[in-house]
């Protein structure tokens, strides 16, 4: 089993969400995040002030899935979130040791 | 021919069409009989030239009267929602409940003073400078019109009216001390403003007798039609005195304080925009054309105002913005105010876009220059505009518009009537001196009675929860 956390830019949600679900995936859990990377902020204006914002909205999803899964998720996630520019985020994966399901405690890839 | 068919088929019907008939031939009749007395009482007698003169002026008051109200109306309109959704956009979120507040407060305490004490001080009759008791406790102030204010209206439309200003006008200051003033303190600031600043100010201009007054033969009369010297010029001007008196908010200028919601911002300014026809319009007294004229001329240059911000603000920034837009609409609104009722609609669309780009300098420049902490701009806006609306208004205004001067007499400059320039100068100067010496006053009075600033940790926490204890906004309630 392995995790996929990906950052990805607000705007892109929808289409990296449809995705996924082409992609045969079924679970996934999304935070709304503030960060920046290299592409840093942007400045405001409110009646002649200057802002700057250095901290943009983003959107963090994390799915864990099987191993023979995680190459293709992770193609469905770089391809629909692309726009070439800098911002479009990151993607980080890690191996995953347990998955547990509560409803009745099954274990393992049946759980994801 | 269905009708009658089924007329014939239920005898109830037809016992009602002879009825109908019967009645009908019995009215032709008296009609016939009465067509001599008609004649006789169609005769020019007193009488009836009496109750012709009676029906019309009770049309006219009627009218009038319609209007007057519904501009009380929408007067109280710009303070809440309109000025409290305005200001309460541009703070921070936690202090959303601590500005529409002081808003709204004033719409309850400044009611209940004005009915005991601050009406007659503001236009009862008294001395130059301000009115006496008489008119305490609304005593003589009833249905019949005062003929001196508005001769068509009942008094206490009057008074209703001119209410709505006096709360509005010391919630202007609010925006200058957002974000950091003792709701207590505040209230208590607020009536002694009201009786020190405003009502004598009011008295001076509008007043019988007053110094200002151009209508009821002041020593120097002082062109305001709807409040630029009373509302805007004391409001801004004690603001200022204000900003700098408290002193800036905790972080400024280095932490960031952007609006927190220039969509309710929006929503204040087009409120404001609205209720205006009835500040200015109403400011006529009557629903004639002199309202027409000055519901156009307020129009024309809020629409100005709002295109001269936004081109000085897309020129210095690249970007007209939306907080700009609206920002530039109310800067107009407030210089057009004095003059609303004095100029045509092509003078008011200059008047707008001169305020609009020089309240956008005022605010953007200005401010940074000197430092000071007026947090809303409520001087860039309500005592740079109200200033400028003032003097312009001894430019541009013209007896074909408003024969204020009397008939056939110059009345702004453009007509040759320089004298007016320097009276304007006059009123704007009084109302500064009386604003600064008076809000100072009062802030050295209630800071050592009650102390004006909430301390540095309620500043960081905000002032819905340390002086009203709730918030605006529980994003994470079911």
């Amino acid at each position: 089993m392995q995790k996929i956390e990906a950052v990805i830019q607000p705007s892109k949600l929808d289409a990296v969400k449809d995705a996924l679900v082409e992609a045969g995936i079924s679970g996934i859990t999304i935070f709304e995040a503030r960060g920046h990377g290299r592409q840093k902020g942007h400045t405001e204006f409110y009646r002649g002030r200057e802002y700057a914002v250095d901290l943009l909205p983003k959107v963090k999803l994390e799915l864990v899935v099987t191993d023979d899964l995680a190459e293709k998720a992770i193609q469905a996630i770089i391809t629909a979130a692309r726009t070439g520019r800098i911002g479009d985020g990151k993607i980080f994966v890690s191996k995953i040791d347990e998955a547990i399901r509560i409803r009745n405690d099954e274990r393992g890839e049946i759980a994801l | 021919m269905a009708m009658l068919k089924r007329l014939q088929a239920n005898p109830n019907h037809a016992a009602k069409l002879g009825f109908l008939l019967k009645t009908g031939l019995l009215l032709a009749l008296c009609l016939v009989a009465s067509a001599p007395l008609l004649a006789q009482s169609s005769a020019v007698t007193p009488e009836r030239i009496a109750a012709i003169e009676k029906a019309t002026a009770a049309a006219q008051s009627n009218a009038d009267n319609a209007w007057m109200l519904t501009s009380a109306a929408l007067v109280l309109l710009m303070s809440g929602p309109g000025l409290a959704l305005f200001y309460g956009g541009l703070v921070r979120k936690k202090n959303i409940l601590g500005t529409m507040m002081q808003t709204f407060a004033m719409m309850a305490v400044i009611t209940v003073l004005w009915a005991i004490v601050g009406y007659s001080l503001a236009f009862g009759d008294g001395m130059a400078f301000i009115g006496g008791l008489h008119n305490a406790f609304l005593q003589g102030v009833g249905l019949a019109p005062d003929p001196a204010y508005a001769a068509t209206i009942p008094a206490q439309t009057y008074m209703v009216y001119q209410l709505m200003f006096a709360i509005i006008t010391p919630a202007l200051i609010t925006g200058a001390f957002a974000e950091r003033v003792k709701f207590s303190a505040l209230l208590v600031f607020m009536i002694l403003w009201a009786l020190l600043v405003y009502s004598p100010m009011a008295h001076m201009v509008w007043g019988k007798g007053g110094l200002l007054n151009a209508a009821l033969g002041g020593r120097f009369p002082c062109l305001d039609f709807a409040g630029g010297t009373v509302v805007h010029v004391t409001s801004g001007v004690s603001a200022l005195v204000t900003a700098i008196y408290l002193g800036k908010r905790v972080g400024y200028p280095k932490l960031p304080m952007p609006p927190h919601s220039v969509v309710l911002s929006f929503i204040g300014a087009c409120l404001l925009w609205f209720g205006w026809f009835g500040f200015n319009a109403g400011s006529a007294l009557a629903s004639g054309s002199l309202a027409t004229s000055a519901f156009v001329a307020t129009h024309f240059a809020a629409a100005a105002a709002a295109i001269g911000w936004g081109a000085a603000e897309w020129v210095r920034n690249g970007k007209p913005s939306a907080l700009g837009a609206i920002s530039g609409a109310v800067a107009g609104l407030v210089a057009i105010t004095p003059a609303s009722g004095f100029v045509t609609p092509i003078n008011a669309l200059w008047i707008g876009l001169i305020a609009g780009v020089f309240c956008f300098f005022m605010v953007v420049k200005v401010k940074a220059i000197f430092g000071y902490d007026d947090s809303l701009d409520a001087f860039g806006v309500h005592g740079a505009g109200g200033t400028l609306g003032a003097i312009l208004t001894g430019i541009f205004a013209n007896s074909a518009i408003n024969p204020i001067l009397g008939a056939g007499k110059a009345t702004g400059l453009l007509e040759g009537n320089g004298r007016q320039v320097l009276n304007q100068f006059i009123g704007v100067g009084i109302a500064w001196i009386v604003s600064i010496v008076g809000t100072l006053a009062i802030l050295f009075i209630v800071d050592n009675l009650i102390g004006l600033r909430v301390s540095e940790d309620d500043e960081r926490e905000g002032l819905d929860l340390t002086q009203h204890g709730e918030e605006g906004y529980d994003w994470d309630a079911a």
